[in-house]
């Protein structure tokens, strides 16, 4: 079992990440599959991360309960965030909450009693053990498939397609998309301490714009027809880098290219892909 | 059922709508009736909530339709259909029935969290009454098509079986027979017919004379934007005002209308 020992050496923070890319592109999935295009996760995963880690530094509570109020604080944001600026949709509504990402950020970034400013938060307890991760990886996607399968799910199809005419069966259409955006966030928060404790540090800037971005790809690349679509491109987004690694200082490059092949080619994403063809088997 | 009382509606300076009032009743085919631009979707969309009066009350019922969330109107009982089709055209017909059926069968909120007997019943059930719902409109066959493949006057019929799954009172269509062929237009009304001997009351748009005149007991007429006549089919056949915004005035008289 030596080689084991000497592979998680090597890669546990990867495989670790692996977990949480996964949470984080389940929780874009969410606001994505009902047509949202938001950008505040990276933000609720930064509330959560700074929450869990405070709360392990400086408190004695037990890591579960410090990892659940880093999920659950993110996720009472989002709860009074949400009713403004779900109103927008389209670039404004992603407009409204890259503001929103860059206020939570540069709070973290001020607020140095509490956070510790640009120096981060250092030391924090490495209480994330693989099980953690895949205990709550195995929930969060049963949790997202029980709803993608039942009328929540449909009625989240429904609305992407035509707000309007679901509302006009009789269906709430604002209530579906906060409960969408408020679960997105908590599962955000929850990768953040995951993620907190076991990186060691954190700082502002890992929760920026970037991050941002890089949540929005896997969502994106994955396709939002299912939670599996966005298992898949949690997995390949984290993976990518590694997978190039031989291509030195190419590497971002690269990575952008098979992002572009992918969405020209295959728009609604690598589950659709795989969708088309096991329908092309089923139909000829 | 439903009444309208001194309805206006402007958009900015322009006046779409001024002083219409309706009773709606609670059986029977009622005709709305107008040239383009007279302002009948106006209507549909203040009675269906997506449009707030600028002056004037909408009630059904009794109660007060002003303020209400789109979502709620429909819950108490209208249904419609779209001018411009609005079905989910990615989702099966089954589908797009039922993502309106689901909120009769109230499962409970969290329910759908495990696999349980009663869940799968509850889902067995809303399948049977969507395909029932397919049916009525005669798409049964089609039940698992993706929507958007269907022709134009069988997304008019989806769009119909999807309102009525909202168990509507009053079902509100917008030109259902726009697109559609003679031999199609001879079944709606078929379908209409038989929908109004259900129990249900219809408010329908549409630019088919014959179509209105055949089905509709009642008829109101919008012209700019005000009710010129009301009245059974034959007494709007023969109303001047109608015969002049259809047609235009003789050319003899004054042009100005008011």
């Amino acid at each position: 079992m030596e080689w084991l020992e000497t592979f998680w050496a090597t890669y546990s923070t990867l495989v670790l990440s692996i977990g949480t890319n996964v949470l984080l592109a389940l929780s874009i999935y969410l606001t994505l599959a009902c047509g949202l295009l938001t950008v505040a996760n990276a933000a609720f995963m930064g509330i959560g991360a700074y929450t869990a880690a405070l709360l392990s530094l400086h408190s004695g509570l037990p890591f579960y309960l410090s990892l659940m109020l880093g999920a659950l604080l993110p996720a009472a944001v989002a709860l009074l965030l949400g009713p403004p600026t779900l109103r927008l949709s389209g670039v404004y509504l992603a407009m409204a909450t890259l503001a929103f990402g860059e206020i939570v950020r540069i709070f973290l970034l001020n607020a140095e009693n509490l956070t510790g400013g640009a120096l981060g938060l250092n030391g924090i307890p490495q209480h994330s053990q693989w099980f953690d991760v895949l205990v709550l990886v195995v929930a969060a996607i049963y949790l997202l498939l029980r709803c993608a399968g039942s009328r929540i799910g449909r009625t989240m199809v429904a609305i992407c397609q035509d707000e309007v005419a679901t509302e006009l069966m009789g269906l709430n259409v604002r209530a579906y998309k906060l409960f969408a955006f408020v679960l997105g966030a908590g599962l955000a928060g929850l990768a953040g301490g995951l993620n907190a404790h076991f990186t060691f540090f954190i700082s502002p800037n890992e929760y920026g714009f970037d991050r941002g971005v890089e949540i929005l790809a896997m969502g994106v690349l994955g396709g939002t027809g299912s939670p599996w679509g966005a298992v898949i491109g949690g997995v390949l987004i984290t993976l990518l880098p590694e997978l190039l690694r031989g291509l030195g200082n190419y590497r971002p490059l690269i990575n952008g290219v098979i992002l572009i092949v992918i969405i020209l080619y295959s728009p609604k994403g690598i589950w659709d892909l795989t969708r088309y063809l096991r329908r092309g088997g089923a139909a000829s | 059922m439903l009444t309208l009382s001194s309805i206006a509606k402007n958009f900015g300076g322009l006046q779409v709508l001024q002083d219409v009032s309706l009773a709606i009743p609670e059986r029977g085919i009622f005709g709305l009736i107008g040239p383009n631009g007279a302002g009948k979707t106006t209507v549909f969309n203040l009675i269906s909530g997506l449009l707030a009066p600028s002056a004037g009350v909408i009630e059904f019922h009794g109660q007060a339709l002003t303020g209400l969330a789109p979502h709620r109107i429909t819950r108490l009982g209208i249904a419609r259909t779209f001018q411009n089709i609005r079905i989910f055209k990615e989702m099966s017909l089954l589908e797009n029935v039922l993502v309106a059926i689901g909120r009769q069968g109230n499962s409970g909120a969290v329910s759908f969290l495990l696999p349980s007997a009663k869940l799968r019943a509850t889902q067995r059930s809303e399948r049977a009454a969507a395909k029932e719902l397919l049916a009525r409109v005669g798409l049964a066959d089609k039940a698992e098509l993706l929507a958007g493949k269907l022709s134009y006057g069988e997304q008019r019929r989806l769009e119909i079986a999807r309102a009525l799954a909202t168990a509507p009172k009053l079902l509100l269509l917008d030109e259902p027979a726009a697109g559609m062929n003679g031999a199609e237009k001879q079944q709606l009304m078929e379908e209409i017919v038989k929908l109004e001997a259900s129990g249900l009351a219809l408010l329908i748009i549409e630019h088919d004379m014959r179509f209105v005149m055949g089905l509709c007991h009642e008829i109101a007429v919008l012209n700019f934007g005000q009710l010129i006549a009301q009245g059974a089919p034959a007494a709007i056949r023969a109303d001047r005002q109608v015969i002049e915004a259809y047609l235009g005035d003789d050319g003899d008289g004054e042009k100005s209308r008011s």
